[in-house]
């Protein structure tokens, strides 16, 4: 189906299922540990092997020799295959660093080999003795050194922008900002580590794995072992958190298909936790200038945003100057993103990439403009809200309602009992408020589905989608079950298997929009698979209560299906209307914090977000993405931090217990509203993404927040006590 | 991890005789920090004595009218016993500002005291440690020390010891008992027990090898407020960046020991002259000697500014 024009009334808009708070229908898998993640598959029947990698000594450089004797006479041992031994393989197309093969070790904690034994703890034991000798070599690993070196990134990611004069424009504003920003290097710590078990059947492999985009991965999967894609057959079904850290092919993939081939058996392979965050991909500091000029009033006459960050040498920059693009009106702007080679692990897209880091310095400054200007926040933020792509202006938003979410968020928040800086105290708590803008776009990618009826009246869809956590079976369910008339009961869904048709995939905030459209689609073919079958005139039959019905005739579905069943399959595309209109999703965030004034410890006491994301397709699964997100934003705001050693090149804290994201403790009451809105240019479901648009923002408004408790302005993340403690008041 | 044989010790002297006879031999009690560094070999015993079945799991009180703590009480049976949450608060609250409600069911009072560093180049096989490896010199020096040490520290290792237990202790003036592998029983003061780096870092306490902590036995109660605040980037479930163990009488007189700064509890009873000018003065004499680094000088001032609040605190 071609997604061309603003769609019309159709059967999701009777919401008698979509829409509607359903519980998770894989819950009940979940709570009873019934759901099986990539590593726990399996059949008693197959002698699995244990594989467990060895990562690289060093940062960068040449791999000279692996001594492996130790290693192979170690108990329950069947085999080891090392980086030199399989040699250069080709590379993912959507990997920037190598994930396994050859001598030449471009980060931290590489793969160079993999141990195969008989147990787990046998293969971790063996891997230990393993004696690699490396030649080390010179690298760059800190950004803020490499500034300097930094260039203008491949044009392909739309590295610049400008629209009228802005130098000029900002020169003669008057009043202006002109600050520096810095966001840190940050980790996905997601629950479920990366994880894969393969077997071989012949030329053919099968992989059980962790993996966001299940195409995606085989395309690639297919290249890195030089096979045809065909022989690959992945499956995950169930993700344990992702946050991006699992869109692209994982070294765990790769390593259990080489283990499985060379000891002739099925070999499982996770990555040890310690491993992570050097050995995948991370969120790339950045360093953001911002420069804003408004006239008196408060209209901004000039916006100009410019990010560096580094990638290994292949990679992109983190693209934190997009919204500064669309967010905020202003006639003369600029943005520039700058790339320097670093070379730290690969850098690449963790929850709303670009937004996040980008908004956590923007919403910042736009406090700090508000102050100059003596505005209130959410008026400033209003005055320079625009319904047009700013850069563009006869591109119109399809549907933004930012001031309704400000608004409302203000109200519900009591943002009306917000004091000056520093004057709020409660015993040793110092209490502040704050707000920004949330703001993430929203993308479209093709997505297919299969829908199958069968002779019991059950609908079953078939997608290669993927549920890391999100709730897309339940909301697929929904669809299905809107779509052809019958209850979510009704309804089976299987997910994550590469033999199912092609989907979004879960990214971007992409997926929960794009694979129900995908499955409207199928429905939509399969409703008339079963109106064709009964020779009903398929425009006006209706689906209702588990009946097909036109006119006076009522056939059950399972009856319509008959012995041999139904099946409809098919697969949305989108046509020119991204193009045409902006499409965004849009926010506020509010929250209060008490900071101590005695040691600077920062405390959230309550959030509220308020989202404008089109149609809610479940209020509970929304929710859940969003205070998940808002959860991850007071980590980024508060305690995330891969902290670079720049000498030896690699994240020092490279486990749970150093890399601080938030416990239960840190986190308060949280509230969510959803403006009740849809959006018909963004799809049949009219629906947007949501997952990430949590995120977007609520870090400065925890920045905010502290500044408005303390008078202290930290502009560098994460606010830790340190920051603060040498401006705190006296208090002895 | 390597592969260990096992033992289940009967009794204490067949625990120590079993320690005497292999010198890499290893009690486990919890076990809730030696596995973790087993499975990154970071310790690496060829043999474990389980200890958990020798009772000493009792609290009980001593002649004196102090409290006799067995050594393998859990660190929540502690933390709730009415004796200690009565007379020892200090060492109540800060059992549980310790890690989470699980892994104090499991941990014990001597596994506590003798917790490894959290320092992250010692948690990293790959990376230079003389605590790890001895004489391979220290990652951590001129790296990322935000958590590491400010005084006591030396030219071979930057390290705290992490425990939040032992700072109350130290405050508290406890003493450790212990049985050697010859089954002699001596008492060793809590401020001795837990050493400084020097440039043997990895020699972390008085306990020569397979020597066994019995118990350890807090003098007879001496009231006053008892605080202990725990300063920390996360509101639960993070080591302390400092933490403060404070007993101080009506009359502004106390005791004082402050965690998250050196490679032990760090107090100096000769400072605490100094408590009744207040927390700066007092802060001062403590960390006369400090050598922070410019990633954790800000530990010298939260120092003072956290003793500061718990000082008004035993006033209000
Ligand atoms: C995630 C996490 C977070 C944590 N957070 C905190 C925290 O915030 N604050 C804090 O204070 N601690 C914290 N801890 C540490 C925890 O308190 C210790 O792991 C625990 O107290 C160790 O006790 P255990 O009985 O499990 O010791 P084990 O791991 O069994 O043993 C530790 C050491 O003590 C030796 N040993 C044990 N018993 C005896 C004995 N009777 N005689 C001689 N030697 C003995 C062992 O040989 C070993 O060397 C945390 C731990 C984890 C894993
Ligand atoms: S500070 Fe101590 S524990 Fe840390 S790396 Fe240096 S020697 Fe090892």
């Amino acid at each position: 189906m071609q997604f061309e024009k603003p769609a019309t009334t159709n059967p999701i808009d009777q919401l008698k299922v979509v829409g509607k708070p359903v519980q998770r229908i894989d819950g009940e898998l979940k709570t009873t540990g019934r759901a099986r993640y990539a590593y726990e598959w399996h059949d008693p029947n197959l002698p699995y092997a244990y594989g467990y990698p060895v990562g690289s000594a060093i940062a960068k450089g040449q791999i000279t020799s692996i001594d492996s004797a130790a290693a192979k006479k170690a108990p329950g041992v069947l085999g080891i295959v090392t980086a030199l031994d399989v040699g250069n393989l080709q590379k993912g197309k959507l990997n920037t660093a190598n994930l396994f093969g050859g001598s030449v070790i471009q980060h931290y904690h590489q793969v160079v080999a993999v141990v195969v034994a008989e147990t787990f703890e046998q293969a971790r034991a063996a891997a230990a003795l393993l004696k690699v000798d490396y030649v080390p070599e010179k690298g760059a690993f800190d950004l803020r050194a490499e500034m300097a070196n930094a260039k203008t990134p491949d044009p392909s990611t739309e590295p610049e922008s400008s629209v009228g004069d802005f130098e000029a424009a900002f020169s003669t504003a008057a009043v202006t900002l002109d600050a520096e920003y810095t966001t840190p290097d940050q980790s996905h710590a997601m629950m479920e580590p990366h994880a894969s078990i393969a077997a071989w059947d012949g030329d053919e492999v099968t992989v059980w794995t962790s993996s966001q985009m299940i195409d995606w991965w085989r395309s690639d999967f297919a290249i890195t072992l030089g096979m045809d894609k065909e022989k690959v057959h992945l499956m995950s079904p169930f993700i344990g958190g992702g946050f991006g850290g699992k869109l692209f092919l994982r070294v765990d993939a790769v390593l259990a298909a080489f283990a499985a081939n060379a000891v002739g058996r099925p070999v499982k392979v996770a990555l040890p936790r310690p491993m992570i965050s050097n050995n995948t991909t991370h969120r790339p500091a950045t360093i953001q200038r911002i420069r804003i000029g408004a006239e008196r009033d408060g209209k901004i006459t000039a916006i100009g945003h410019e990010s560096w960050s580094g990638d290994l040498p292949g990679g992109g920059p983190e693209t934190a100057v997009m919204q500064t693009r669309l967010l905020y009106a202003g006639e003369n702007r600029m943005t520039a993103m700058k790339l320097a080679t670093l070379d730290l692990p690969e850098g690449n897209a963790m929850r709303a990439p670009g937004e996040a880091p980008g908004l956590m310095a923007l919403e910042i400054a736009i406090d700090e403009m508000s102050e100059k200007l003596g505005m209130d926040p959410i008026e400033f933020r209003i005055k320079n809200d625009t319904l047009v792509d700013p850069e563009n202006p006869e591109r119109p938003f399809s549907h933004r309602d930012l001031i309704g979410c400000l608004k409302l968020g203000a109200e519900k928040f009591g943002w009306d009992q917000r004091k000056n800086p520093a004057t709020r105290r409660e015993g040793n708590w110092m209490i502040g408020m704050g707000v920004a803008a949330a703001f993430r776009n929203n993308l479209v990618m093709p997505s297919g589905a299969r829908v199958k009826l069968d002779k019991d009246g059950i609908v079953t869809v078939e997608t290669d989608m993927t549920d890391i956590g999100t709730g897309s079976y339940t909301i697929i369910a929904q669809t299905a079950a809107e779509m052809m008339g019958v209850g979510v009961d009704r309804v089976a869904v299987q997910l994550g298997d590469s033999r199912f048709p092609v989907s979004a995939g879960s990214g971007g905030q992409f997926g929960a929009n794009s694979a129900t459209s995908g499955v409207y689609a199928a429905c939509v073919k399969l409703r008339e698979a079963i109106a064709s079958k009964l020779g009903f005139n398929s425009a006006d039959v209706l689906f209702e209560d588990g009946e097909v019905k036109s006119g006076n005739r009522v056939v059950r579905l399972a009856e319509a299906a008959g012995v041999d069943g139904l099946v409809g399959e098919d697969t949305i595309e989108w046509g020119e209307l991204t193009k045409t209109h902006q499409q965004s999703t849009f926010g506020g965030h509010f929250v209060e914090v008490g900071v101590d004034v005695a040691t600077g410890e920062t405390r959230i006491r309550r959030m509220l977000a308020v989202c404008a994301a089109g149609r809610i397709l479940n209020p509970i699964t929304a929710r859940s993405q969003v205070i998940g997100a808002m959860t991850m934003g007071a980590g980024g705001a508060l305690s995330e931090e891969l902290a670079v050693d720049t000498r030896h090149g690699f994240f020092v804290n490279h486990d749970l217990a150093g890399y601080e994201v938030p416990v239960h403790a840190d986190i308060p009451h949280q509230e969510v509203i959803f403006m009740d809105e849809t959006d018909p240019y963004s799809s049949p479901m009219k629906a947007k993404g949501v997952g990430e648009l949590g995120l977007c923002g609520v870090s400065a408004a925890i920045a905010n927040a502290i500044y408005n408790a303390t008078g202290i302005r930290v502009r560098h993340y994460p606010i830790t006590l340190d920051k603060l403690i040498d401006e705190l008041p006296n208090v002895a | 991890m390597r592969a260990f044989t096992y033992e289940r010790a009967s009794s204490v002297e067949a625990a120590a005789g079993a320690a005497a006879q292999n010198p890499d031999a290893k009690f486990i009690a919890g076990g809730t920090n030696l596995l973790d560094l087993m499975k990154l070999e970071i310790e690496k015993p060829s043999h474990l004595i389980d200890v958990n079945g020798l009772g000493l799991d009792t609290i009980e009180k001593t002649q004196d009218d102090g409290l006799r703590i067995g050594a393998l009480v859990r660190n929540t049976d502690l933390a709730a016993d009415g004796t200690v949450r009565r007379d020892y608060g200090l060492l109540s609250r800060a059992l549980v500002a310790g890690a989470s409600g699980q892994l104090r069911n499991k941990a014990t009072t001597a596994g506590n005291l003798l917790q490894r560093t959290r320092c992250p180049y010692f948690y990293d096989p790959n990376q230079a440690c003389n605590k790890r490896n001895p004489g391979s010199g220290c990652s951590a020096i001129g790296g990322i020390t935000r958590q590491l040490g400010v005084v006591g520290v030396s030219e071979a290792c930057l390290a705290t010891h992490p425990s939040d237990m032992a700072v109350a202790m130290r405050a508290l003036d406890a003493v450790v008992e212990t049985v050697k592998t010859d089954g002699a029983k001596r008492t060793i003061p809590i401020a001795d027990f837990h050493r400084l780096p020097g440039d043997t870092p990895h020699i972390e306490s008085a306990l020569e090898h397979g020597e066994f902590i019995t118990s350890v036995v807090l003098p007879s109660p001496v009231g006053g407020k008892q605080i202990y605040r725990k300063v920390r980037d996360r509101a639960s479930y993070a080591f302390a960046l400092v933490s403060v163990a404070a007993v101080i009488q009506p009359d502004g007189s106390g005791k004082v020991a402050v965690g998250g700064v050196a490679h032990k509890p760090w107090r100096i009873e000769a400072a605490e002259a100094e408590l009744p000018k207040g927390a700066h003065a007092m802060t001062s004499a403590l960390l006369a000697d400090a050598r922070p680094t410019e990633q954790n000088r800000f530990k010298i001032s939260l120092t003072e500014r956290t003793l500061g609040a718990v000082l008004s605190e035993a006033k209000g």
